[in-house]
């Protein structure tokens, strides 16, 4: 079936070339990060981890969200996703892969990476969020490829491919559930010691997730004969305007719980997020575009004329992908890390370099999602047109 | 016909790459490394172990030498002659093997190894930083 | 035409296992003789022990930045700290700071002038219940057994700073980059570190190990005391009953080893 991905027209290989550059950029400048060390990125002693972590946490939201497909169609009989569970999978796998190698370009010594495997440690948490990933990777390509294959030779995917279903459904709350673990356990960071952190990562991924996957549907019928469907594609907005809506109400809850209690250490990153601490705020503008967007992204979700409209519908998507990122991408991070344990404040800003590095592993990221698209779209032309 | 001319030259290519230290050395090997002892190495006769027992298994011994430095706070190494030694790369083996680009580089090159153990510990102890 | 190629790959695996387990048990067979079966590896006759070393720092002998100047270049210049002229990238394992800085949440109103430019000297606590520890990955960053410092292997960490986000007292530094360029006089009996691995305090084992006390503690002239914290008739112990002592966000239960005589 790979070779489904190697035939294409000039748009499709047009399109792959563009994201050629950019992985070779980001490759060039990850060799000079190896050469140099982390400290061509702007982190800093007070903020240890920054661009390459937020993407990574943002990535295993949206690998997460391609649940929302597999799950009312296996365990509900929702007839209608069956058409589109493969592309959820498919961008699952393109996401948990971006994950992995935003995690080996963040690390300081990456070559020792297999010491994680060497000496397995099961008190830390990275240590379970490497299993996690890894698994669900694999869970996804074999489910995926299996099934897509059955299809494409008109049988039934194999039985033994059933608990395998069943079990990447809860696998897929579990990696989001411990990457948020990472953070919510740790004594010192004020600012994710909360237990709604989980849920709150949940409900954003299952935002996005979903978003990027309906902007894909829209794409994909534009560019082929498939057509995911429009039952498929409301029935998706519907959950994307659920999640949302759970997302920023868990926002408002943490800020009423920090500003109504009135603990200096707990509202003081919120201030330096949406106010600015101490003569700094390079973040408030974007905090606050993110939460306007989240918003105008509930009111196009949510009543029926806007989500009907399927112009309208993908700027909504396109806008809750971009606010979500940047509340659990930039916001989440930098405001866990500012102000620091010392309660100084050393603002981050990620450098050319560090965002040159993380381009390129979007792009490989997106380059994988169009091949395996492309051949998931051939194979449902195949069979179907 | 067209498919049998370019089979032969391929195979051709590939044996000559393949077989390429065979032919550019004319059958010879490469010498082998000859390293220099100090004198004060060759005073001492006796390494930590015996020479044969260093050659193929420095790295190991170095190996348990950190983990029990490091993991186990233990600093003493009583060899099975009963003599003692600090296990510690640059104070105890560079103190007698102090010219490391006559002694530990001749054979490192050879084989084209690259330690990078010498990012940290420091490769020259006895000059004058 | 299946079978055919099918019986290749079969003997092509069983020769491969076939060449390749003689080596492999005989690399097995090497590593225990590493060891030595007549090697003994034992702790130097005159180093120091205790079940948990911690430390008592008298605020009040230090007034000023100059006071603590010696202590922390003594620190960094036996352990090849280097100094970094970009703040992002600065490596510390001990240092002065400001009462509110040194523990935030405890801030007193209204205090002396001279109190709140008082510098406080802190460092890696070497908690008994350290987060960080329980944080990495691959145990690169562990607590000692035999006298309960928290040590760092230099040899294993993968650089994900998970410890660094771990560490409520932000005791930890990161080499963003190469140090060497960096140290001024290299302390050769000590080794320097690397890009892409944390380093912190050590509690100065490598002189404890050879019956030295930690080098601030030397250089303190009897504002730092050194000693076990379960051995009653300590130091430390007897410096904790007779003042009033605190130690940094002592709420969170990390137990840190280190106190303060404010």
């Amino acid at each position: 079936m790979l070779e489904l991905a190697l035939k294409g027209g000039k748009k499709y290989y047009g399109w792959m070339t563009f994201l050629m550059i950019f992985v070779g950029i980001g490759f060039l400048l990850y060799l000079r990060q190896l050469d140099f060390g982390l400290g061509i990125t702007g982190l800093s002693r007070d903020t240890s981890w920054g661009f390459y972590i937020a993407n990574f946490t943002f990535l295993v939201g949206v690998a997460a969200g391609g649940v929302m497909v597999v799950l009312p169609y296996y365990l509900h009989d929702y007839k209608a996703f069956g058409k589109v569970t493969i592309l959820g999978e498919f961008l699952a796998i393109s996401s948990v892969l971006m994950c992995v190698t935003f995690i080996l370009v963040d690390l300081g010594q990456p070559m020792r990476i297999f010491n994680v495997f060497l000496y397995p440690t099961p008190n830390s948490v990275l240590f379970w969020d490497t299993i996690v990933l890894n698994g669900y990777l694999i869970l996804n390509i074999i489910i995926g490829w299996n099934v897509l294959e059955a299809e494409r030779n008109g049988v039934h995917y194999q039985s033994w491919l059933k608990p395998l279903i069943y079990l990447s459904i809860p696998w897929a709350v579990s990696i989001h559930t411990v990457t948020a673990y990472l953070y919510c356990g740790l004594p010192g960071r004020g600012f994710w010691m909360t237990a709604i952190l989980a849920p709150r990562f949940l409900s954003s991924a299952f935002a996005a997730g979903p978003a990027l996957l309906i902007l894909c549907c829209l794409i994909i019928r534009r560019v082929s004969n498939f057509d995911p469907g429009r039952e498929q594609i409301q029935s998706l907005a519907k959950i994307v305007a659920y999640a949302i809506c759970i997302n920023v109400f868990f926002f408002l809850c943490e800020v009423f719980v920090a500003f109504y209690s009135q603990i200096p250490e707990h509202m003081d990153h919120f201030k330096y997020l949406f106010v600015g601490l101490h003569g700094h705020g390079a973040y408030v503008p974007w905090m606050w575009a993110s939460f306007i967007l989240m918003i105008v992204g509930i009111i196009l979700t949510v009543v029926p004329i806007t989500r009907k409209n399927e112009g309208v519908l993908a700027v909504a998507c396109v806008v809750i992908f971009l606010g979500t990122w940047i509340d659990k991408g930039l916001g989440m991070i930098a405001g866990g890390f500012t102000p620091s344990p010392l309660h100084e404040v050393n603002e981050y800003i990620p450098s050319l370099p560090e965002i040159g590095i993380a381009l390129g592993v979007w792009a490989m990221g997106f380059l994988v999602l169009t091949a395996l698209f492309k051949i998931a779209v051939s194979v449902k032309e195949e069979t179907h047109g | 016909m067209n498919s049998k001319a370019l089979i032969v030259t391929g195979v051709v290519i590939f044996l000559l790459i393949v077989l390429f230290p065979f032919w550019y050395m004319r059958g010879k090997a490469a010498p082998l490394p000859e390293v220099e002892l100090t004198p004060k190495a060759k005073a001492a006769q006796k390494c930590v172990r015996s020479t044969e027992y260093m050659r193929a298994e420095h790295m190991q011994l170095l190996d348990v030498w950190r983990d029990s430095v490091v993991r186990e706070s233990k600093r003493i190494y009583v060899n099975p002659d009963g003599k003692e030694f600090n296990m510690s790369l640059s104070n105890t083996c560079l103190d007698c093997h102090s010219n490391k680009a006559e002694f530990c580089d001749r054979c490192h090159n050879f084989a084209s190894v690259r330690p990078y153990c010498w990012s940290c510990h420091i490769e020259n102890p006895k000059e004058k930083s | 035409m299946d079978s055919s190629r099918r019986r290749i790959l079969q003997l092509l695996g069983i020769s491969a296992l076939a060449a390749t387990t003689k080596p492999v048990l005989n690399a097995f067979a090497k590593e225990e003789q590493a060891a030595g079966a007549e090697a003994v590896i034992k702790a130097g006759a005159k180093s120091l022990k205790a079940r948990q070393w911690a430390m008592v720092i008298d605020t009040h002998k230090f007034e000023s930045e100059a006071d603590v100047e010696p202590l922390i270049e003594a620190c960094h210049k036996i352990h090849n700290v280097p100094k970094l002229q970009n703040k992002n990238h600065e490596i510390k394992w001990l240092w002065g700071t400001h009462f509110h800085n040194a523990f935030p949440g405890k801030a007193a109103r209204f205090l002396a002038e001279e109190v709140e430019h008082r510098p406080f000297l802190v460092l890696c606590n070497h908690c008994e219940n350290p987060p960080c520890v329980r944080a990495c990955p691959t145990k690169a960053t562990f607590k000692r057994e035999s006298d309960g410092i928290v040590f760092m292997d230099f040899h294993r960490c993968i650089g994900c700073r998970f410890c660094m986000a771990a560490c409520p007292f932000g005791a930890r530094s990161f080499n963003y980059r190469d140090p060497r360029p960096f140290i001024a006089e290299t302390n050769k009996q000590f080794p320097t570190r690397m890009k892409g691995v944390v380093e912190k305090c050590n509690f100065c084992a490598e002189r404890l190990a050879v019956g030295q006390i930690p080098a601030c503690v030397e250089v303190s002239k009897g504002a730092l005391a050194f000693g076990d914290l379960y051995d009653p008739a300590s130091k430390v112990r007897e410096l904790i009953r007779a003042h009033f002592t605190i130690r940094r966000k002592q709420i969170l239960g990390t137990e840190p080893s280190v106190y303060y005589i404010v």
